[in-house]
C-alpha cells in the first residue's frame, strides 16, 4: 500500500511548482504544462511513450495531477467523463503512433456527444515526419473527421498558441474534441513562453446564427396558439446552462417536458412536468405525447434517429420550433417551422418575458390518462418471485443513493434501464455515451467524473460485455485511490444484441452468450473489495455495504439472463408503434398494453 | 441538383483536405473543385461544384462554416453569377484537318496555343456547356481528342456584391436569409448550366 501511495503522491503537486506570468524562455515540453496551468487544468489523463517523453520529463515542475491510465482509450474516456461531470475541458495525453490511435474511439465518442476535450499527442521529430518513422502515424489525418479541429505543431513557439486555440475551440459554440499533435523536436527546443500573447483569436460566432425578430415573433405565435405543446429537452441545455430558463418556459406555459438520453439531467426527473425519456426505449406515454402534440419546442437536441423513429411518421400533427446552436442541425433530419439558431439560454431569455401564462390542464390530463397504470413504476412493491431483474438493481441503487449519485453507464440494456429507473434530479449526474454508443466507456469515464467531482458519490453501471472492454482501468482506480462503486449488470449475454436477435433474427443467439471472469475475484486481484448478488433481497444491503466501504467496491449482480428492455421501437417503425412489455413480464405495466 | 459554393479559406496546410473531407463525410460528391489566390494575401478562394439534393445546401454551408479557417461561404448558384471554366484540348491534326479546326476554334472563341506536326492544342474559356459543345462537335467530326484538361468551374457573383467590402463598410445585414432555415421560403436556383452570354 505504501508503494502505491508513493506512486500517487509523486504525481501530485510538488512544492516547487512554477507558474509563469511573465514572458520566460521555456522548452516546448515545459510550455505544454505551463499553458495547461494557465488554462486552469489540474488533471491530465495519459500514458507516456517515446515521442511525448520530453513533456512527461517536465511534468514534475508543474501543479498538475497526472493519472496514468492502462490504455489510451481510457485516457480519452476519462477526459470525456471529467468534462461531462464538470462542464470544463477534459485533457488526455498520449504518445505518437499506437498511443495516438488508441485515443481514436474516445475522441469519436466525445465528438458525437459534443464534449469539450483537448487531446495532446507526441509526434516524431519534424525532421523525419512523413518517412514512416518508428511509431509515426498521421493522427491529424486520422482524427480529421472526428475532431472539431486539430493541429500539427512543428515549432516550439507555436505550441502555446495552438493549445490555447484548442481550448477556445473545444468550449465555444457547440463543444467538441480538439487534438494537438506536437513533434518531439518542438518539445525539446526552447522559445519564449508568453501566455498572454498566445491568446487565441476571439470566438467568431457561426455566421449563420439567426434568431431575428421575425423568427422570434413566429415562435411566440406558435407558442401562444399551441394546444398540445411539448418541450424536447436535450444536452444543449446543459452546455448552454439553460436549466432555469427551460424550467421557467415549462412552468410558465404549463408545457410537459420529454428528455433525450443525454438531456435526462437537464430537467429534474421529479418535476411534475417531466414526462421522462423519449425515443426507442422511451416510455409509451412520452412517445404518444410526441405523436399527438401540436407543437414541439426542441431545445438543444438534434432529432437523432434513436429519438424520432421513422421520420415520415414523426410528430405528424406538430409544428416544430428548433432552438439550437449548430446551424447544420436545423432541418437535418426533421423539417422545422421555426429555427432559432443561437445560444439556448439567450434565446429563451428573449422569449420568456413575452410569453403569457397558459392553462395546460387539458393536455396534461390527456397525457396522464395515456400513462394509465404503466405510470406506476413502483417496482419496489412487486412481490419477490425469486428472480433478480436489472430494473430492480437500478431502482434500488437510486433509492439507496437518494438519487444524488453521479451514475456513469456503459452501453446496452443496462444503459436503458438506468435511464428508465434512476431518477436524476441534478444536472450532469448521468454520464453516458449516447451518439457513438461506445461500449467500455463507463469505467474510465467514471474515473474522470470522480476526479472532476471528488465530493460526489460515483457509480459505474456496466454490463458484463462492456465492462471487459476497459476493465484494466481497475488498476488505475487503485493507483489513484479513488472511491468508485461499480455495479455490473451481469446477464451472461451481450444483452442488447441478444434482444435484437430475439426480436429480429429469430432468436438466433449467435455470438452473444459470453463467459466472463469472476468479477469479484478480478476486483480482488486488484485489491478492490467486491460481492456477488443473486437475490433481490440482497441488493439494498450490498449497495449499502459498497457505499460504506472506504475504497472502491464492485458488485456483480447476476440478473435474469433473457430480460429485454421495453418499450421498444423496432428500427424503421413509427414512434407510436412500440413493442410493449409482454403481459407475463413481471415488471409492471399491464392494462395499457395495446 | 448541382450546387456551386465559393468558400474563402485561410491559406494554410491541410485546409483543403478539411474541406474535401467534409463533403465526403456528408456523402456529397464533388463534381469540380478549384483553388487559387484572391485579392487578400493569405486567403484562398475555392469554388466547389457538388451534386446534392436542393434542400441540402444550407447544411453544407453551415458545415463549411464550422471548419476552422473557413472565412466566408457563398452559395453563388442561387444568385446571378458568372461561372467559367478553362479547358485545354490536344487534338490530332495534320495539314488536311488543321484549317477546319482553326475555323471551329473561331466559332467557339477558342484559341490555338500550340501547333505540332501531328497535333494542335486549343484553349477555351467559358461555361461548362460551351466547352461540352466544342467537345461534342469535335467528336462528331471524327477528330481525335488526344488529351483534355479542364479546370473545373470558377464563379463570381455579378454586381457590387463583395462580402469583404460589405464587412469593411460595417454592413451587418445577414448574408443568409433566415427563412431558408425555417423551411418557409424556397429559393429558386437558376440553371447552373445556363450559358452566360458570350457574344
Amino acid at each position: 500500500m505504501d508503494k502505491r501511495k508513493k506512486i500517487a503522491d509523486t504525481h501530485r503537486n510538488s512544492p516547487d511548482t512554477a507558474i509563469y506570468t511573465q514572458p520566460t524562455p521555456l522548452t516546448g515540453a515545459e510550455t505544454v504544462w505551463a499553458t495547461l496551468v494557465g488554462e486552469g487544468v489540474r488533471d491530465v489523463f495519459g500514458y507516456p511513450g517515446g515521442a511525448i517523453l520530453p513533456v512527461y520529463d517536465a511534468l514534475r515542475k508543474f501543479p498538475i495531477r497526472h493519472i496514468l491510465v492502462r490504455h489510451e482509450q481510457g485516457a480519452a474516456h476519462m477526459a470525456d467523463g471529467y468534462a461531462r461531470a464538470s462542464g470544463k475541458v477534459g485533457v488526455a495525453m498520449a504518445t505518437s503512433g499506437p498511443g495516438a490511435t488508441n485515443l481514436v474511439t474516445g475522441i469519436a465518442t466525445a465528438m458525437l456527444d459534443s464534449i469539450p476535450m483537448v487531446c495532446i499527442t507526441g509526434q516524431v521529430s519534424s525532421k523525419v515526419l512523413g518517412t514512416d518513422a518508428f511509431q509515426e502515424v498521421d493522427i491529424t489525418g486520422i482524427t480529421l473527421p472526428i475532431t472539431k479541429h486539430n493541429f500539427l505543431v512543428r515549432r516550439t513557439e507555436d505550441i502555446a498558441p495552438a493549445l490555447r486555440e484548442a481550448f477556445r475551440i473545444a468550449q465555444s459554440g457547440r463543444p467538441g474534441p480538439v487534438l494537438v499533435d506536437i513533434t518531439k523536436d518542438a518539445q525539446q527546443s526552447s522559445a519564449i513562453f508568453d501566455f498572454a500573447a498566445a491568446a487565441p483569436q476571439p470566438y467568431r460566432p457561426h455566421p449563420m446564427l439567426s434568431a431575428d425578430s421575425t423568427s422570434i415573433r413566429e415562435a411566440l405565435e406558435l407558442l401562444r396558439t399551441a394546444k398540445r405543446p411539448l418541450i424536447l429537452a436535450g444536452q444543449g441545455i446543459l452546455h448552454s446552462g439553460a436549466m432555469e430558463q427551460v424550467r421557467a418556459l415549462a412552468e410558465r406555459t404549463q408545457t410537459p417536458v420529454a428528455c433525450t438520453l443525454l438531456g435526462l439531467t437537464a430537467f429534474p426527473a421529479s418535476h411534475p412536468l417531466n414526462l421522462g425519456m423519449m425515443g426507442m426505449h422511451g416510455e409509451s406515454w412520452v412517445n404518444h405525447a410526441i405523436q399527438q402534440a401540436d407543437l414541439l419546442i426542441a431545445c438543444g437536441m438534434r432529432f437523432d434517429d434513436r429519438v424520432t423513429g421513422s421520420l415520415s411518421t414523426y410528430a405528424p400533427n406538430a409544428k416544430k420550433i428548433h432552438i439550437e446552436i449548430d446551424p447544420a442541425e436545423i432541418n437535418k433530419n426533421v423539417r422545422v417551422d421555426v429555427g432559432l439558431i443561437g445560444d439556448l439560454k439567450e434565446i429563451l431569455e428573449t422569449l420568456l418575458p413575452r410569453l403569457p401564462g397558459r392553462d395546460g390542464a387539458a393536455w396534461l390530463h390527456a397525457i396522464s390518462a395515456m400513462k394509465g397504470d404503466a405510470s406506476v413504476h413502483d417496482i419496489q412493491q412487486l412481490p419477490d418471485n425469486g428472480h433478480l431483474y436489472a430494473a430492480h438493481v437500478i431502482n434500488d441503487i437510486w433509492h439507496v443513493t437518494n438519487g444524488d449519485a453521479i451514475v456513469v453507464t456503459d452501453v446496452g440494456q443496462h444503459q436503458m434501464w438506468e435511464a428508465q429507473y434512476y431518477k436524476h434530479d441534478s444536472p450532469r449526474s448521468l454520464i453516458t455515451s449516447g451518439g457513438l454508443g461506445t461500449m467500455g466507456f463507463a469505467l474510465p469515464a467514471a474515473i474522470g467524473a470522480k476526479l472532476a467531482c471528488p465530493e460526489k458519490e460515483v457509480w459505474v453501471v456496466a454490463g458484463d460485455g462492456g465492462f471487459q472492454m476497459t476493465c484494466p482501468e481497475l488498476a488505475t482506480i487503485v493507483q489513484e485511490q479513488l472511491k468508485i462503486n461499480i455495479a455490473i449488470v451481469n446477464n451472461g449475454y451481450l444483452g442488447m444484441v441478444r434482444q435484437w436477435q430475439e426480436k429480429f433474427y429469430e432468436k438466433n443467439y449467435e455470438c452473444t452468450p459470453l463467459i466472463s471472469p469472476d468479477f469479484v475475484k478480478l476486483a480482488d486481484a486488484h485489491g478492490i473489495r467486491g460481492a456477488h448478488v443473486n437475490r433481490r433481497a440482497d441488493v439494498i444491503s450490498t449497495v449499502e455495504t459498497a457505499r460504506q466501504h472506504p475504497g472502491a467496491f464492485l458488485i456483480d449482480f447476476h440478473v435474469e439472463q433473457e430480460d429485454s428492455v421495453y418499450p421498444m421501437i423496432a428500427p424503421g417503425a413509427a414512434l407510436h408503434e412500440m413493442i410493449r412489455r409482454p403481459k407475463h413480464n413481471p415488471l409492471v405495466e399491464t392494462a395499457t398494453e395495446e | 441538383m448541382l450546387h456551386t459554393f465559393v468558400a474563402l479559406v485561410e491559406d494554410k496546410t491541410g485546409l483543403l483536405a478539411r474541406v474535401t473531407s467534409l463533403f465526403r463525410r456528408l456523402n456529397v460528391n464533388i463534381i469540380s473543385l478549384t483553388v487559387g489566390g484572391t485579392e487578400t494575401a493569405g486567403v484562398s478562394r475555392t469554388t466547389i461544384v457538388a451534386e446534392a439534393a436542393e434542400d441540402r445546401a444550407p447544411r453544407i454551408m453551415a458545415s463549411l462554416y464550422k471548419l476552422e479557417g473557413v472565412l466566408d461561404v457563398d452559395d453563388v448558384g442561387r444568385h446571378s453569377a458568372v461561372i467559367r471554366e478553362l479547358a485545354m484540348l490536344k487534338i490530332a491534326a495534320d495539314q488536311n484537318t488543321r484549317s477546319d479546326l482553326f475555323q471551329l476554334a473561331e466559332v467557339f472563341r477558342a484559341r490555338i496555343v500550340d501547333l505540332a506536326p501531328e497535333s494542335m492544342m486549343m484553349e477555351i474559356t467559358g461555361s461548362a456547356s460551351k466547352i461540352e459543345g466544342l467537345v461534342q462537335i469535335l467528336l462528331q467530326g471524327n477528330y481525335r481528342i488526344l488529351e483534355m484538361a479542364r479546370t473545373g468551374r470558377m464563379a463570381m457573383r455579378r454586381g457590387h456584391h463583395a462580402s469583404r467590402v460589405l464587412e469593411a463598410l460595417g454592413d451587418t445585414t445577414p448574408r443568409i436569409d433566415p427563412k431558408t432555415f425555417s423551411g418557409i421560403l424556397r429559393h429558386e436556383a437558376p440553371d447552373l448550366l445556363e450559358d452566360e452570354s458570350h457574344a
